[in-house]
């Protein structure tokens, strides 16, 4: 019996060496994923990480070049930010999927764009992540896209006619996208009948929703991040007030919050790229192996790093790179590359121009019963 | 008109949280002549355990902000023990210094334990709201328990402090620790009772604040803290009807800068008003001008 159980795991040693040289036998292209895992923003970081990993799952799995991941957290932080992408370096890493969210990404573009090592930014969206740096580039929509996105989309599907906005200007994201939603609502007709800011210390959002219910507001455009957007729906429902809410990407997470109650975003309207629910195989597929792995629906930004993933994966084997490429390398040829690279992604078919801004369709969702559902008005 | 009266309601709503939180700090001021600056963070705490003892052990409002209390005084005790204790003797700037490396223990501690992912705080007291003007003027539930416990606060202190022994034990430190110890007063233990009240004030405090603004996160409590301690500045530091009127007088001046000035200008509003009134009235609304002693 003991003779047996030694021999069992004897064989089982030999097994699991056996598999790791099978892997290393294998040309494996080292890709670095930085985002926030814990901190405040950690669902859009966590919803990366587990997106980048069905990625490289399935990209893994059908043989060929493999890929590693090589994951760091930043905490939404932009030193911390800093010290991840060295670390990232410093474990081999060719090229960035990151960072997640838009101020480390500055930061850590500028450094990266000093290097010359690649970055593709899954969902740091303001435009200063790709300014003047060459090596930087966009999966999502940059602020002033989305700004504009919403403001087309409000007015193509008929949302509302009189908008109000409440936007947090210590924050470069929400600033970047009211900017330009105010201009497109200018030329395409829509109202804005209020506008008011909070700041990130702000707790009493009671004078910004008054502000919207007195100009008799029936839509509210919300281009923030979603913790302070649950303290805007929750005040909005003391007050009585239920206009049309509209997000954008950085509501996506608001339904994970612990103890935030479903019934408080029924009916809230999020620009977004991509939703769980679509028919398509390639998402089901994602959407089945994400759950699995978390026990949650992914949200965008799991769809924005899981094409991040397959796009530098494409690229790179375009531009022929292998294991042994240097950063420096493989960041030209990925610059190259992109130009007229074509990628069908979970977030739609995107090309790339050369600031590094995406090109691709917006789609919006809406949230009833606690879910996204793709909304066909 | 009408909005105008919500926002001095919201206004008093929010300032009452400022003033709860204004007590802790100058009743530790007032007696043991420090600056705690991890009250905010015991506010966190509390609502922290507040949230857990409703969420996840399913107990009911009134035990939970109960159970908080008793952790928050046990808490504000160990830390008075532990940190500011050893250093009665010591410079203030030590002190003080101690007390803002408490306050980032205790957010770090909040980090480990409960993450920085925001927590949703339930509605707890939801006992319906008053509906004035055709629904123009809601009054929510949270306000108007805010309003009461601040004033139920302020008796019960007030009698505390005026009436009983301990209170006048602790009026008696506060007017000179020497020559109360002569008296027989037990010095360490007054200022641990003052600490133990002022925590457990921050355990309400920390529930009240998270009923109306429901976003619980390590740092919830910093904002807050600061408001609170710039108030009790504003009303004069060590005294408690200053600490409420100050509390008070913030949050009207903030909603109301907010509201009829710039929603960006509200926070600068509230600092001008503080540098303006100490430049004429340097111990506060309500303090006692102090004499230099040769």
């Amino acid at each position: 019996m003991k003779f047996n159980k030694i021999a069992a795991m004897l064989l089982a040693i030999v097994m699991v060496m056996g598999l790791a040289s099978a892997a290393l036998a294998e040309d494996t292209l080292k890709i670095g994923v930085i985002g926030p895992f814990t901190g405040a923003a950690a669902i859009y970081g966590n919803a990366c990480k587990f997106g980048a990993q069905v990625a490289a799952e399935q990209i893994n799995a059908q043989g060929g070049v493999q890929v590693e991941l090589i994951n760091e957290d930043d905490e939404h932080d932009p030193e911390k930010s800093l010290n991840a992408y060295n670390n990232v370096l410093d474990h081999g890493a060719q090229m960035i999927a990151g960072t997640t969210t838009t101020t480390p990404c500055i930061a850590v573009g500028a450094q990266a764009n000093e290097d010359r090592v690649f970055m593709l930014t899954p969902s740091a969206s303001s435009p200063d992540v790709t300014a003047n740096k060459d090596n930087v580039f966009q999966v999502c929509f940059t602020d002033p896209a989305q700004g504009s996105a919403s403001a087309v989309y409000i007015k193509e599907h008929s949302l509302a006619t009189k908008i109000a906005i409440i936007y947090n200007n210590a924050d470069a994201y929400s600033t970047g996208i009211y900017q330009t939603f105010t201009e497109e609502a200018a030329t395409q007709g829509l109202e804005i009948v209020s506008t008011s800011t909070f700041t990130d210390e702000t707790t009493d959002f009671s004078v910004q929703v008054s502000a919207a219910k007195d100009a008799g507001a029936d839509l509210v455009f919300l281009p923030i991040y979603y913790t302070p957007a649950s303290m805007i729906l929750q005040t909005a429902k003391t007050m009585d007030y239920a206009p049309v809410f509209f997000g954008v990407d950085g509501m996506d997470g608001i339904l994970t919050m612990e103890g935030f109650d479903p019934a408080l975003a029924e009916g809230v309207f999020m620009l977004t790229p991509f939703s769980a629910d679509a028919e398509d195989e390639a998402t089901k597929a994602f959407v089945a192996r994400y759950q699995e792995i978390t026990g949650e629906i992914p949200n965008q930004f799991a769809a924005d790093c899981y094409d991040a993933v397959n796009a530098l994966y494409a690229a790179s084997l375009a531009a022929g790179i292998t294991g042994e490429t240097s950063p420096e390398d493989a960041c030209e040829m990925l610059i190259e590359q992109f130009k007229t690279l074509q990628v069908d992604g979970l977030t739609g078919s995107m090309t790339w121009d050369e600031t590094g801004a995406v090109t691709k369709t917006p789609t919006a969702v809406i949230i009833q019963d606690g879910a996204y559902v793709g909304f066909n008005g | 008109m009408v909005s105008f009266l919500r926002f001095l309601i919201n206004g008093i709503s929010l300032g009452s949280v400022y003033a709860i939180i204004a007590l802790g700090y100058t009743m530790v001021y007032g007696i043991a002549k420090m600056l705690n600056f991890a009250h905010g963070d015991v506010i966190m705490v509390g609502a922290y355990i507040a949230f857990c003892a409703m969420s996840y052990m399913n107990l009911p409002p009134l035990v939970a902000v109960l159970l908080a209390m008793v952790v928050c005084t046990a808490l504000g005790v160990v830390i008075e023990g532990l940190a500011y204790r050893p250093l009665r003797q010591a410079a203030k700037l030590a002190v003080l210094i101690t007390a803002i490396g408490v306050s980032y223990f205790l957010q770090n501690m909040a980090l480990l334990i409960w993450s920085s992912n925001p927590k949703v705080f339930p509605s707890v007291f939801n006992v319906g709201q008053i509906r004035l003007f055709d629904g123009n003027l809601v009054i929510s539930s949270e306000t108007i328990l805010t309003i009461v416990a601040n004033i139920v606060i302020m008796i019960a202190l007030t009698l505390f402090t005026g009436r009983t022994k301990m209170g006048k034990a602790m009026r008696a430190v506060s007017e000179d620790k020497g020559a109360a110890e002569l008296m027989g007063i037990n010095v360490n233990r007054t200022i641990s009772l003052t600490f133990a009240i002022g925590s457990a004030l921050a355990a309400i405090a920390g529930v009240l604040l998270c009923s109306s603004y429901p976003t619980l996160q390590p740092t919830t409590g910093s904002m807050p803290g600061i408001k609170a301690f710039t108030a009790a500045v504003f009303g004069g530091i060590g005294s408690i009807p200053g600490a409420m009127l100050g509390g008070l007088l913030l949050g009207v001046i903030e909603i109301l800068g907010k509201a009829y000035i710039s929603t960006e200008l509200g926070d600068a509003l509230v600092f001008a008003v503080l540098i303006i009134v100490l430049l004429f009235k340097p111990a506060g609304l309500l303090g006692k001008p102090m004499n230099e002693k040769v």
